[in-house]
């Protein structure tokens, strides 16, 4: 990349900053990368459309100049795919976070999944209810701690890649708020793709959860997560136990022209009018 | 409020007796310049079970539209006349098949035993149209709609191929009312 | 005949009354008794070229047509008791975010699965205060397919038209029933449509609410970039925690509808000019009344009926006009009784009774008819 300094300004609303997000949270650093990639793909600001749930993640379309809409809380998917049927043109983004994506709108997600429908769903993945102050998340490891979890969490966590793809997303890919510019490669793509694309993504709360969890800086959280983090094809080579407490990184699934939900409705469309 | 007349429809889940009420009411309203209502209410079975249809014919506006005081009503089950001839009125008429009701208990009004079902197999040659003898002997006895009427609005509804079938089904209806018209 | 007569169900009018108004997507999730409405749209709204999909769940219903009306869709969905309860999250995002849509709710016997094919009136308080906070909404009780028909074609308008959930509701007489609909010529309906606002897109401020007026919302994609969240905004979009605006926010959700009332209500009297005894009905239940009322003038008893076609916002003001005439006030409902605690607001003194059923059938005329004797020997 050059070394010019990149305007981010062209696609922030300056005056809804500053943004909400803790000195030290990784929210910030996907925030940028989603600007880069978008700058990168060349879509016009009329043509996008990021929509949130609630949480920590879904206050970033309010700093964004998109058409943006903070929606309910594990929601955000339910109203990206009405306004994808209905304006197909449109590229619809979903910014969402674990508890967001997985829990409340648990049911969403797999829908969404299931047809396959042309949005890109973000998750900001830093198990824990951040702005709630630190409860269990369905993505949270097996023996950390949260308010609601004080003796150590008993759930298996989702594991989100595994679950997109089970459900039926045809581009699934992981990564972290530590790999800043192959987060920005990853968004890129992931929207490029045609279909459900699902980026799990990471990130770190060092207030909500690494206080809990004898990470309390931020950086001992971006050391987790650079320590953690085996890259897909390194993981290939890797024993099962090897991969113990770590998660894999890169674009995991990639299933290319698979049919997809508004193509398939229009198609059906034009072919009923056709009679 | 005179000219208000009600007409039941009972049996069972898929028996066809709802079409047959909205054919009746169709007839009314597009070929008549009548008022008509027709409701049902059956039960979570989407077969057998009890279940009624019911259409009221007026010429001036129909408020209340459920049957209360039926003039005319088919049951073609023993548990369907059983219980829902109660509010027949003391003139009304009820028809039943002679094969599938044989407790008469609970007659109310003039109580007619016919032989739909032994016509439909007689002269359809299966069952498939019973509902729609049960409504000629309906419209035969009661005049409300004319032949004519009546015929479109089931050829309307009818699939293509089984026209005739279904007139021939018509037809019987009106049959077995005359003779009782007699 | 000019006119083109058909028969029709309930059902089957809204989904004909919503096509007409140009609605042009739906979603839905199927539910006993308002099925007949998604499965109608999910062929005819496919032979037009809009949108209709069955969602995952309610809530996914109307998160879908508010998604499709902020990108200016003219859109729709129906449910039932059951389904309107979980759809609650949605109207109040509807609401606060003023985004137009219109819901049916084909009303059922309840609490929870309550009676799935049998009637009731017991949603009309749930209409008016079912999502949490202060919000104002309107809502629609037709008593005919007619009526189901030309009421959904009201309740499109006035969504666009003040930017609010507007609520149909009928129930499962009327859904199920069939009777006659006159199906106007378009050019003869009024019909208003979403339009891009008059000013540029610089100048836009999707919630103006200082100004009074309801701005047109922008629909999305077209160059009006703005933001939406469920959080309270100022006129910008943006979420404010500045007290004199979260006032002035809060307040308008009321004002938009309440100071616009008269154009808003919709009722009807029947032989209320010398009567003595009023009934007020709404719905299917009217239907009875009516009847009972000739039944009680045969009789010599100066009855008559003021029917909410508009239920909320209530008729206040009609009803306390009439109540100061009329010395006793009958309120028949299939319910425990809730819309008699808006004519117990507005009786200026009359006495006022409830004639309440809730057995899964109809109130009939005779019953109407011997409430109505009762209190006239009072």
């Amino acid at each position: 990349m050059e070394k010019t300094k990149f305007d981010y300004e062209k696609y922030l609303r300056k005056n809804t900053l500053p943004h909400i997000w803790c000195p030290g949270c990784g929210d910030g650093i996907i925030l940028k990368s989603l600007i880069r990639a978008i700058h990168k793909n060349g879509y016009a600001k009329d043509d996008v459309v990021i929509a949130s749930g609630i949480g920590c993640a879904s206050r970033l379309p309010g700093y964004v100049d998109f058409n943006t809409i903070h929606t309910t809380h594990g929601r955000a998917l339910t109203f990206s795919i009405g306004i994808k049927m209905f304006k197909p043109r449109l590229k619809v983004i979903t910014i969402s976070g674990d508890g967001d994506a997985l829990a409340i709108g648990g049911n969403h997600f797999i829908h969404a999944a299931r047809r396959n429908i042309d949005i890109t769903l973000i998750v900001f993945n830093n198990y824990t209810y951040g702005m709630t102050g630190g409860q269990a998340s369905p993505t949270q490891p097996k023996g950390s701690f949260s308010t609601t979890t004080p003796f150590g969490s008993i759930d298996q966590p989702f594991d989100v890649c595994a679950l997109a793809q089970a459900a039926g997303a045809t581009w699934v890919g992981r990564s972290t708020s530590y790999h800043a510019v192959q987060l920005e490669k990853f968004i890129s793509e992931a929207m490029n793709h045609k279909g459900f694309s699902v980026l799990d993504i990471i990130t770190n709360c060092h207030i909500s959860y690494g206080r809990r969890n004898k990470m309390k800086s931020p950086a001992e959280m971006i050391k987790y997560q650079k320590e953690r983090a085996v890259n897909v094809r390194a993981a290939e080579n890797l024993a099962p136990e090897a991969m113990e407490g770590k998660f894999k990184t890169g674009v995991l699934y990639n299933k290319k022209d698979a049919p997809e939900f508004s193509e398939e409705y229009y198609r059906v469309l034009e072919s009923v009018k056709a009679k | 409020m005179n000219s208000r007349t009600e007409f039941r429809f009972a049996g069972s889940g898929g028996q066809g007796l709802i079409l047959a009420g909205i054919i009746l009411a169709d007839a009314a309203i597009s070929y008549e310049n009548k008022n008509a209502v027709q409701t049902q209410s059956y039960g979570p079975e989407a077969r057998g079970g009890s279940s009624k249809s019911e259409v009221i014919i007026s010429d001036e506006n129909i408020e209340y539209p459920k049957a209360t005081r039926v003039d005319y009503m088919v049951a073609l089950t023993q548990e369907s006349f059983s219980k829902y001839a109660g509010d027949v009125k003391d003139d009304g008429v009820i028809i039943v098949d002679s094969e599938l009701v044989s407790d008469h208990s609970k007659a109310k009004g003039k109580l007619y035993s016919l032989d739909l079902v032994k016509s439909a197999r007689e002269g359809l040659g299966k069952l498939l149209g019973l509902n729609i003898i049960a409504l000629g002997v309906l419209v035969e006895l009661s005049g409300i709609v004319s032949h004519d009427s009546i015929e479109k609005a089931l050829l309307k509804r009818v699939p293509k191929g089984f026209e005739d079938y279904n007139k021939k089904a018509l037809e019987i209806g009106f049959e077995l009312a005359g003779k009782i018209k007699k | 005949m000019a006119q083109n007569i058909r028969l029709m169900q309930g059902n089957e009018a809204i989904a004909e009354g919503a096509l007409l108004a140009g609605c042009n997507f739906m979603a839905g999730y199927p539910i006993t008794p308002s099925s007949e409405v998604i499965e109608i749209l999910s062929s005819r709204l496919v032979r037009i070229g809009g949108v209709c999909i069955q969602m995952e769940d309610e809530i996914a219903a109307l998160g879908a047509v508010l998604g499709a009306s902020l990108a200016g869709a003219k859109a729709l969905t129906a449910s039932s008791g059951p389904g309107i309860s979980l759809k609650q999250e949605h109207i109040g995002y509807a609401s606060m975010c003023e985004i137009p849509c219109v819901i049916i709710n084909v009303m059922r016997g309840g609490p929870s699965t309550g009676l799935p094919t049998l009637p009731a009136q017991s949603d009309i308080m749930q209409a008016r205060w079912g999502t949490h906070g202060d919000h104002a909404i309107i809502a629609i009780t037709p008593s005919s397919v007619n009526e189901s028909f030309y009421e959904t074609i009201r309740a499109f308008n006035l969504a666009l038209k003040y930017r609010t959930p507007v609520m149909i509701l009928t129930d499962e007489i009327i859904g199920h029933m069939r009777e006659k609909v006159v199906i106007p010529e378009k050019k003869d309906v009024e019909i208003i449509d979403t339009a891009l606002p008059d000013i540029p897109p610089e100048e836009y401020k999707p919630y103006n609410f200082k100004s009074g007026k309801v701005t047109p919302l922008a629909p999305m994609g077209e160059g009006y970039r703005y933001h939406v969240t469920g959080l309270i905004h100022s006129e910008t979009g943006f979420p404010s925690q500045k007290i004199d605006i979260i006032q002035d926010a809060q307040k308008w959700l009321y004002d938009k509808i309440y100071k616009n009332i008269k154009d808003i209500e919709k009722f009807e009297e029947f032989l209320t000019g010398d009567a003595e005894i009023l009934v007020v009905a709404y719905g299917s239940t009217s239907r009875s009344a009516r009847q009972a009322i000739s039944m009680a003038r045969e009789d010599g008893i100066k009855a008559g009926m003021f029917r909410p076609i508009t239920i909320w916002p209530f008729p206040d003001e009609q009803v306390s006009r009439l109540a100061k005439r009329a010395k006793k006030i009958l309120v028949p409902e299939m319910n425990m009784g809730q819309v008699i605690l808006e004519v117990e607001r507005n009786a200026c003194g009359s006495y006022v009774r409830g004639l309440n059923v809730v057995n899964g059938e109809p109130i009939t005329p005779d019953m109407i008819y011997a409430s109505i004797k009762e209190i006239s020997s009072l």
